[in-house]
């Protein structure tokens, strides 16, 4: 028998090896592209990547080839190209940094982008359905929308068998999933092999048993990961690699990491005084100092409603019923498709949940510019989170890719209030218990 | 006896306050701020003792608040206006629940705890649209003094409406109303209104509740405070101090530390 890893061998493996995964991943898109292979442009909500996987497309996300301009510090030039373009500065940034990456041939920091085959869009987001339009125009892709019926409410889905309502609505996605396969074999030329699905649905079936676990492994203090800068790496991989080996593999190293840093109680933050949520989507131009902005006073991010909606519902840690897979495959893309949009417009009652077993002492808001989607309601939450319990709030707005809308200065100075005030809270909490 | 000290640089003035071991003000300073922080905040704090006859060995602790607040590199610790306008609020007018302050160049609405503790705040984001900025560009634009302004807008007898919210445009729509023979104090009292609206919507996000109490540069004009009285249908709390709120709160939180409370002591700037 193999002798387990020791500490050393395990403490910044998750972080070391998400970025050599998500380095090979580019790799093999930048051949894909030199190649002309079939490559599907997938979101992160809904990227029904088993099905893709079953007929060996690669996958792109240019969300996340967006988000990783931003983080590069590049993001303005591929805003600008779009703008010079004639797309308004209001838009999604998203959006933009992709249209700049495809008008400049692909072109990435990271790689080159292939040209897609294939669209895959669902109605989680309303942004997704105009920004495959582009794609159509530019490239004449194969364009699959899924029409996933929605049912939002705050916590109180139902699903399973029993409820006839969720059964028509399943059924309903099944049939679309089955007409997306006769297009995969179109564009790749190959036979759909039930055997294949199943291999992918397995593996995704391992890497969401696990990414379940490794959010609930942050319960623990002092929390053995940041879920917002840490969080964002491991949500690369979780989308990236979804229904891939790799990807299941990296998941239950992680999660070995995280317990064994849990049971040694060996925190992410030297001194971890505050442990926090986040919610929204991250503020990557500067992301770094976003992060410090926090992390200087002992700030911790153990959970985020990020690491929820942005996994596509992969939180929920759904298993796929490999006995009938395309019943469940079904199951699993429209309740994750819900639960994701319930994580960005219902957070509240989650929020509330997650307080005492996390022992959460504050919430912080970031409602971003150009996202309309992720941020409208948010202060309405954050009304109905502060009736509910008393907990310490922060609201702050910047943006996601647009650097023209972030004002680290004013952004510390509310930061900085925001730990003033927990700090007094905390002391008037000690002298009221002594 | 050891004194404390606060020092609130802000965007356009930096002002300084000595208080003695009971908070009783000592000591007070107020210059325009300039193009060297560093030296706005060392001066303040030096006419500050000079007004209060004060040795700077006799000072026991320094507390630097404002967007400067970093610079003040004698300050023993930072802490940010918000938290000081809240403490200096609640210190001067201990019904205090809710706290306004306009400034240059930022406008905050705080909601307080009894004891001072800010439950939540709301400030103007990136613009400087509903601030002192705003009265300033009118001022320049209408060329009367600053200080006199709140007192032509008070001999108003019906407010134009100003309907942008840009500080860099408001200054050519008054200009426009001008041309179409609006008096200059209907004019003015529509740029306090339109300023006081902004106010509003910041109130309303962290929740009115009484007493509301005004601090800032702004509440140096009368006008100002009159229409916050009338949109807000009660009497806001200004006093002679009420323009160095900052500046007691950050004192009144050196004079804790020198007692030996352990309040919040912010983060040096930079430093893990």
């Amino acid at each position: 028998m193999a002798d387990k890893p020791d500490g050393h061998e395990i403490i910044g493996r998750g972080n070391a090896e998400g970025g050599r995964l998500f380095r090979e991943w580019f790799a093999t898109l930048t051949g894909a592209a030199e190649r002309g292979e079939p490559t599907a442009y997938v979101f992160v909500m809904g990227s029904i990547a088993e099905v893709l996987r079953a007929f060996d497309m690669h996958l792109v996300f240019p969300e996340i080839n967006s988000l990783q301009t931003a983080v590069r510090r590049v993001a303005h030039e591929y805003l600008n190209t779009a703008e010079d373009y004639g797309y308004s500065p209001d838009i999604c940034g998203y959006v933009k940094a992709d249209v700049g990456v495809q008008l400049r041939g692909g072109q990435h920091p990271m790689g080159k982008i292939p040209k897609p085959s294939l669209a895959i869009l669902t109605n989680a987001c309303n942004t997704y359905l105009k920004w495959g339009e582009i794609w159509e125009r530019m490239y004449q892709p194969k364009v699959f929308a899924l029409d996933a019926p929605g049912s939002r409410s705050a916590s109180t889905q139902n699903w399973g068998a029993s409820n006839p309502d969720f059964e028509h609505d399943r059924k309903y996605v099944e049939y679309q999933l089955r007409e997306l396969i006769t297009v995969c074999e179109g564009i790749t030329g190959k036979k759909f092999d039930i055997d294949r699905l199943r291999e992918t649905m397995r593996y995704t079936n391992e890497m969401t048993a696990a990414y379940a676990r490794l959010l609930e492994v942050n319960k623990a203090i002092p929390a053995p990961y940041n879920a917002l800068n840490e969080g964002t790496i491991y949500l690369g991989v979780a989308n990236a690699l979804r229904g891939t080996a790799e990807g299941a593999k990296y998941f239950q190293d992680l999660v070995e990491e995280m317990e064994y840093k849990a049971a040694h109680k060996i925190g992410t933050l030297p001194q971890e005084k505050y442990r926090l949520t986040f919610v929204g989507v991250p503020c990557y131009p500067i992301f770094r100092r976003f992060y410090e902005l926090f992390s200087e006073w002992g700030g911790t991010f153990v959970s985020s409603t990020y690491l929820n909606f942005a996994s596509g519902g992969t939180d929920w840690g759904f298993q796929y019923d490999l006995n009938r897979p395309m019943e469940s495959l079904a199951e699993g893309t429209l309740v994750g498709l819900r639960r994701a949009m319930d994580a960005m417009f219902f957070q509240n009652q989650w929020l509330i949940d997650s307080i005492d077993p996390f022992h959460i002492d504050g919430i912080v808001y970031h409602p971003i510019k150009s996202c309309r989607t992720v941020s409208t309601g948010l202060a309405d939450n954050r009304r109905a989170v502060m009736e509910a319990r008393d907990v310490a709030t922060l609201f702050i707005e910047s943006d996601m890719m647009d650097k023209r809308v972030v004002s680290e200065a004013q952004m510390k100075n509310r930061i900085d209030a925001f730990f003033e005030g927990l700090a007094t809270r905390k002391l008037h909490a000690h002298a009221t218990a002594a | 006896m050891a004194y404390a000290a606060g020092v609130d640089v802000g965007s356009t003035q930096t002002k300084a306050i000595v208080i003695d071991e009971h908070g009783k003000i000592v000591g007070r300073a107020l210059i325009d701020t300039g193009s060297n922080v560093v030296t706005a905040a060392e001066k303040s704090f030096l006419a500050a003792l000079e007004a209060g006859g004060i040795a700077e060995s006799e000072v026991g602790y320094v507390v630097g608040t404002g967007y400067g607040r970093y610079k003040v590199t004698f300050g023993d610790t930072q802490i940010t206006e918000i938290s000081c306008h809240a403490r200096g609020a609640v210190h001067m007018f201990p019904g205090t629940r809710t706290v306004l302050d306009m400034g240059g160049q930022d406008t905050k609405a705080i909601r307080v705890q009894p004891n001072g503790e800010v439950i939540d705040f709301s400030m103007n984001d990136k613009c400087a649209a509903g601030t002192g900025r705003f009265l300033q560009a009118a001022a320049f634009a209408l060329e009367i003094p600053l200080p006199e302004l709140g007192l032509v807008a008070l001999r108003a007898e019906k407010a134009v409406p100003i309907t942008t919210t840009c500080t860099v445009f408001a200054e050519s729509e008054v200009l426009s109303w001008l041309g179409k023979g609006k008096k200059i104090e209907d004019i003015l009292l529509g740029v306090h209104r339109s300023i006081g609206t902004r106010s509003m919507a910041l109130l309303r996000r962290v929740g009115v509740e009484p007493e509301v109490t005004f601090t800032g540069g702004v509440t140096k004009n009368p006008g100002m405070v009159q229409v916050l009285n009338e949109m807000l249908g009660l009497k806001v709390n200004v006093g002679a101090e009420s323009h160095m709120m900052g500046a007691l709160g950050a004192a009144l939180f050196a004079l804790d530390r020198i007692k030996g409370s352990r309040e919040p002591v912010a983060v040096k700037e930079g430093v893990g």
